[in-house]
């Protein structure tokens, strides 16, 4: 019973169904329970959260990673898993925190003051809460205090910030600035991101990463994962 | 029409001369080395050969499911390889390192030309039975082995052709004598004389017409037979926008047009019913060396016209794109043949020749330029389908709009899966290279071996025996029974 509600984890993160309700790519899964539903019922019957993540999810998302480099499946497809699999980490972190499992981490997202633009931001944001972080979106034209305070507060491990235009990307500079005012920046790994952005403009104001797109993201946090 | 009766126009063919006199021309005999005749045309009897011709043109397959209807009146395109060219350009990849660091190496394509052969031919119809936007064949290669002659020319041709390839196959006669061999052979393939009739598998072409106004002599004598026998048949003409016809688009368009209703005229008087196709391959000439320039702009602009003109009399028409000026593929090769193409097709030609793998003004084929052109038809075909607005997909995305807008990330990204593999999207340029590295053309090469590898349903054994048996002068080598065992 629990091995096949495992498969069906994986099988599911595959197809990038996250309920029910969706289709997914094989016809004859319509109206057959997704991945909120099955993590659900592998909770209930008491699997193991850590099976459900390694055995089930990431399993489920390894196979993803390998459709996508084949060119098999596309970022739409990425994104449908990732959902799925951030839906389930929804489910579960109530019952990893009780179990005093320890988590990836936190990762707060933003595109800073002045730009609005937000699609690859989203993206990231879906990725990597696909990923097993824990994501928190803080919006778009995001002020340095309120990306300081928030850093302050909730002590997440990674800031991500994202800009799109070239008269925005300065900004980034100023919020690190703000958080080694507030003596913050050693608190936080700052991954920057975003069309107008490189890695040279990334040494040049101090940021600990630049990240070229969405998929970048995750393995540069991934790089830190293994590095602790 | 009134270019038809003042001047009229010149034939070579007395044949031709006699059965338009016979049903109205005037006639009269020029003096000179060559016999010819001034023909001058009625608009009745034009008129008249108009309505004889088929409005719809059917075009058999060795495989049915191939075949091709066309209507006069239906912008519904067909797209078919052709033509003849004299030299086949076979591509490598040669390794280069560069002066200033020995570690940085390119390969690049580096192409060679020479004579075609029958081998070529049947490795063109091979690929071009795989090419998923190729509808009909035309040969894309004049063989040219030692042991081919211009008595044997045209079996060996449609017999390399119809056996690797069960598309329509249309061809030009080398030699009349040949006629009657390779109908015999095409029958022997389609089941016999009357389901030849009903399948016709095979069509003709032939360039009655020299520009300006003239019958010619031989080409003429093939038209006539041909028509006799009821095979369908492009009436042709290719006049040169600056030398054999006017340089302004109205005296192109006149006279073309002239020739064409002249050549469908003798057709439809020889035998009324025959099917044929309106063939238009203007050109303008290129200011720099007076040959053609089938890249230039106006060589689009006349064929679109010739489009309409069909068109408007109701028979389908036969017309060109995709032709190019440059030797060799590149550049200057896919911009000239995707601007002809795209707006050729566009334009809603029923039979359109567009020139896959040809370069070079049609003299020089490639079949790795074949392989690509497929790739870019297939673009245009996804350019050109039917869109989707209905009420439903109205009301589906009015919906979808609505559920975005109150999401917190107003993305659609949600929605794109259930119709990525509907074929409602287009798919990536499939030569595309991996980061900045230019790969088409390596990329396309080994499609184009994968394709020939692919394998072709043959004639089967028991018809290619008989055809070998009836049908004198085919190259033993071109038996793949024969050379099996």
């Amino acid at each position: 019973m629990s091995k096949d509600i495992i498969a069906a984890i994986k099988k599911n993160v595959v197809q990038g169904r996250k309920t029910q309700e969706d289709v997914g790519i094989d016809d004859n899964l319509a109206r057959t329970p997704g991945v909120v539903e099955l993590v659900q019922q592998a909770l209930e019957i008491n699997i193991s959260p850590q099976v459900i993540i390694t055995e089930g999810l990431t399993a489920g998302m390894q196979v993803v990673g390998e459709k996508f480099s084949t060119k098999e499946y596309f970022i739409p497809d990425m994104l449908a898993s990732a959902e799925a699999v951030g839906a389930a980490m929804d489910i579960m972190r109530p019952v990893l925190e009780s179990a005093n499992v320890e988590t990836k981490g936190k990762f707060a997202i933003a595109t800073v003051k002045g730009d609005i633009h937000d699609i690859g931001k989203n993206i990231v944001a879906i990725l990597l809460k696909g990923a097993g972080y824990e994501v928190h979106d803080l919006g778009v034209d995001v002020p340095e205090e309120k990306v300081v305070e928030f850093v302050r507060e909730e002590k997440p491990g990674y800031l991500g910030l994202s800009a799109l235009l070239t008269t925005t990307m300065t900004e980034m500079g100023v919020v690190i600035e703000a958080l080694k005012e507030s003596k913050l920046r050693n608190s936080v790994k700052v991954l920057i991101g975003g069309a107008a952005v490189s890695i040279e403009f990334a040494q040049e104001i101090g940021a600990d990463a630049y990240c070229v797109d969405a998929f970048d993201a995750v393995r540069v946090l991934e790089g830190y994962q293994q590095t602790g | 029409m009134q270019i038809l009766t003042d001047p009229g126009l010149i034939s070579f063919n007395q044949e031709a001369v006699d059965i338009l006199h016979s049903h109205g021309a005037a006639v009269e005999s020029i003096s000179g080395d060559h016999q010819s005749w001034q023909v001058k045309i009625p608009e009745q009897v034009v008129l008249g050969a108009m309505n004889s011709a088929p409005k719809t043109v059917k075009l058999g397959a060795r495989n049915p499911d191939n075949t091709l209807i066309m209507h006069g009146d239906e912008p519904r395109v067909y797209l078919i390889t052709g033509s003849e060219t004299n030299i086949w350009l076979d591509v490598d990849f040669p390794t280069y390192v560069s002066k200033t660091d020995s570690t940085k190496e390119i390969r690049v394509p580096e192409f060679k030309a020479r004579r075609g052969t029958v081998d070529d031919l049947c490795q063109s119809a091979h690929v071009c039975e795989h090419l998923e936007m190729v509808d009909g064949y035309i040969r894309t290669v004049n063989i040219q082995d030692r042991d081919i002659t211009e008595d044997n020319k045209d079996v060996n041709k449609f017999f390399a052709s119809l056996n690797n390839n069960t598309k329509h196959f249309m061809s030009g006669l080398t030699s009349l004598k040949q006629l009657d061999n390779v109908v015999r052979m095409a029958e022997l393939i389609a089941g016999g004389e009357k389901a030849l009739e009903n399948n016709p598998i095979i069509s003709f072409i032939t360039c009655l017409v020299k520009s300006p106004l003239q019958f010619v002599d031989d080409t003429t004598e093939t038209f006539i037979e041909v028509c006799r026998r009821g095979l369908p048949i492009v009436v042709s003409s290719s006049p040169q926008a600056g030398t054999t016809a006017p340089i302004k688009e109205a005296g192109i368009m006149a006279q073309i047009n002239a020739e064409v209703l002249a050549g469908i005229t003798l057709g439809q008087l020889v035998n009324p019913g025959t099917p044929v196709l309106y063939g238009s391959v203007p050109v303008r000439a290129r200011m720099d060396t007076l040959g053609d320039s089938y890249g230039s702009v106006e060589t689009s602009q006349y064929n679109i016209d010739c489009v309409q003109i069909a068109r408007f009399y109701g028979i389908p028409n036969y017309s060109t794109s995709g032709v190019c000026d440059p030797k060799i593929p590149g550049q200057q090769s896919s911009i000239e043949r995707l601007f002809s193409d795209i707006v050729v097709t566009m334009s809603g030609p029923q039979f359109l020749h567009c020139a896959f793998g040809l370069l070079d003004c049609n003299s020089v084929f490639c079949l790795l330029q074949a392989v690509l052109d497929d790739a870019h038809f297939k673009m245009i075909e996804f350019f050109l389908r039917q869109p989707r607005i209905d009420q439903s997909e109205l009301e589906a995305m009015l919906k979808q709009i609505r559920e975005v807008a109150a999401t917190p990330q107003k993305l659609y990204i949600g929605y794109i899966r259930p119709v990525l593999r509907s074929g409602e999207i287009s798919g990536v340029y499939p030569f595309e290279g991996s980061g900045e590295a230019d790969d088409v053309f390596e990329l396309a090469y080994e499609r184009m071996k994968e394709l020939l590898a692919r394998p072709v349903e043959h004639i089967d054994r028991k018809t290619t025996a008989r055809i070998f048996e009836e049908i004198p002068g085919i190259l033993p080598r071109l038996n793949i029974y024969e050379t099996e065992s």
